[in-house]
């Protein structure tokens, strides 16, 4: 991900210097990790961000925001008030997805339908990019905060000459789990049913008896959950500061450029691209390792402007 | 009276569509709202439901005033809107299309399932597992149908369903409305096509600029060719 490139381009300087230099597979490896880790946190937040936009049909803006709110809750409850990692990881996620809930209940729902709704969209989206930013400053300060990785998963684990960090591998799976899980929830459940029936036609849904206010409020609630989950689990391996839910958005919306707006899979293609590009960026050419990112979002929009997902000419 | 509208006003923007429209709609009873392209059936339709709110007037369901209702909790107490441009969910398989029109949450022992409803309609069958998208307009149009059927309605709100369709579907169409109406099932049908009108319907109301112009038992609409000349294109 692009904002930690500079922390990621001195550990990869480091890992350099102790290998000698040497790019033998072990270090692959761990970049490979490394890449996976960061497109994970990364999917989280895009995965959310691009169901908003197909079921809900608003650009969020402030998707990142809800990411930073998931590392301060996480913060306060596991740094502060000593509850379990884990236990912390799920109240934050909560209380994401609840304030996301909120936001939705008091301030979306008031846009929908109204005649120039994108322009609503965007200035009330960006305007709580720069609330709850405030809130954050408010509340925790400017300082940089930390929580400790669960002790269980603190060291490496060691397979052969490879060693991997143990929480990065948990943080994977814990990514592979909401892909598949949410997969499953939008092909086989009826609240999936639903959410593909809302996405293509709003009225008719709520002809037949759908409850889409309802549905609605909850979809934004579980995509501003995922994206607290992400701030939550990536607070032990980044530092925890303001600022972050910005980094994050950007990050997102490359994501979800390469993937196409709209394409769950193509939030998870997007995001591995992503991740693999800025870890083997920093591991070849630090200096330039923000920019490969950007490059790729570039090469995908010339060449195929709906996405890497989408079918041509299919617009969501 | 199951269905009643009471001097309805309602708008697009700015623009004032629905004159005051009154109809009566009884249990049991299939009533056909007849008119030309733009003379206002399909925003009576929307003003029934909810999706076009009126700004003035009443919707009464059994003698309930629902005007304001949400158009979810409209379905959910009865009523059924198919409306005339299909709308079809074309990305889910027509069993998920079916299994949508359960949504209303109305059960009832005789109700309709799946499988009556492929029963009702055995061209769905074979297309199953199929997105709905693949059918053709006149399987569309009897996905559209049995969709709502699946929601139980007490009330349907048929929505030109001829409209573009071949003779022989046309055909299929008159005999599922009459078999509905056997079984018990209301249905407020808008409609240019005289002949069809004649041989589902039991009353005719006509609307023309928005306001109703005409109403009549099917009888006395049957033979009345000068006012089918004025309003209908025959």
């Amino acid at each position: 991900m692009a904002p930690s490139a500079r922390q990621g381009a001195e550990g990869a300087r480091a890992i350099r210097e102790r290998a000698g230099n040497t790019l033998d597979s072990s270090l692959i490896v761990a970049q490979f990790i490394s890449g996976l880790t960061s497109a994970m946190t990364l999917f989280l937040v895009a995965s959310g961000l691009t169901l908003i936009f197909g079921v809900v049909n608003v650009f969020n803006f402030a998707h990142g925001s809800f990411y930073l709110l998931g590392a301060y809750f996480a913060y306060q409850v596991v740094a502060v008030s000593g509850v379990g990692f884990w236990a912390g990881v799920l109240l934050a996620s909560l209380g994401a997805g609840a304030a996301g809930v909120l936001m939705e209940y008091f301030f979306l729902r008031r846009i929908y339908g109204r005649s120039g709704e994108a322009g609503f969209q965007i200035l009330l989206t960006y305007s709580f990019i720069l609330i709850l930013d405030d809130v954050v400053k408010m509340i925790w300060g400017t300082d940089y905060k930390s929580i400790s990785k669960p002790e269980a998963l603190a060291g490496p684990l060691s397979v052969g000459e490879v060693t991997m960090p143990r929480y990065d591998l948990v943080v994977i799976a814990i990514g592979l789990a909401v892909a598949v899980g949410m997969w499953a929830a939008i092909r086989k459940t009826r609240f999936g049913r639903n959410l593909r029936a809302i996405s293509s036609n709003r009225e008719m849904a709520s002809s037949l008896g759908v409850n889409v206010p309802l549905t609605l409020s909850l979809v934004f609630g579980l995509a501003t959950a995922l994206g607290g989950l992400s701030g939550a689990i990536a607070a032990p391996v980044r530092t925890v500061t303001p600022g972050a839910g910005i980094e994050v958005i950007i990050g997102s919306l490359i994501v979800v450029v390469i993937g196409g707006l709209g394409n769950f899979w193509g939030a998870l293609v997007g995001a591995l691209v992503i991740g693999e590009v800025t870890a083997f960026g920093i591991l070849f050419l630090p200096q330039w390792a923000i920019l490969f990112s950007y490059a790729v979002m570039a090469l995908v929009l010339v060449f195929r402007p709906e996405g890497l997902l989408m079918k041509k000419g299919n617009a969501r | 009276m199951i269905l009643e509208l009471k001097d309805v006003h309602t708008y697009y923007g700015t623009s004032h569509v629905l004159f005051g429209v009154s109809l009566d709609v009884d249990r049991g009873e299939v009533v056909c709202l007849m008119g030309r392209n733009g003379a206002g059936k399909s925003t009576t339709f929307r003003s029934v439901m909810g999706l076009s709110l009126p700004r003035a007037g009443t919707v009464l369901f059994h003698g309930k005033d629902v005007t304001r209702l949400k158009v979810h909790a409209k379905a959910r107490m009865g009523i059924g809107y198919v409306p005339e441009d299909r709308q079809i969910f074309p990305e889910l398989t027509v069993r998920e299309n079916l299994e949508i029109g359960r949504s209303s949450g109305i059960r009832r022992a005789d109700g309709w399932s799946v499988d009556r409803i492929y029963g009702l309609f055995p061209v769905l069958e074979k297309y199953d597992r199929k997105p709905g998208g693949q059918l053709s307009g006149g399987e569309q149009q009897m996905l559209t149908i049995g969709r709502t059927l699946m929601g139980n309605p007490e009330l349907v709100l048929l929505d030109e369903p001829t409209e573009g369709l071949a003779p022989v579907v046309v055909i299929a169409l008159k005999e599922m409305i009459l078999r509905l109406k056997e079984m018990g099932t209301t249905i407020l049908l808008s409609e240019q096509n005289v002949k069809f009108a004649a041989k589902v319907s039991d009353r005719v109301f006509i609307i023309d600029n928005g306001a109703i112009r005409y109403r009549n038992d099917i009888e006395g609409f049957r033979n009345d060719e000068a006012v089918q000349k004025r309003y209908l294109a025959v």
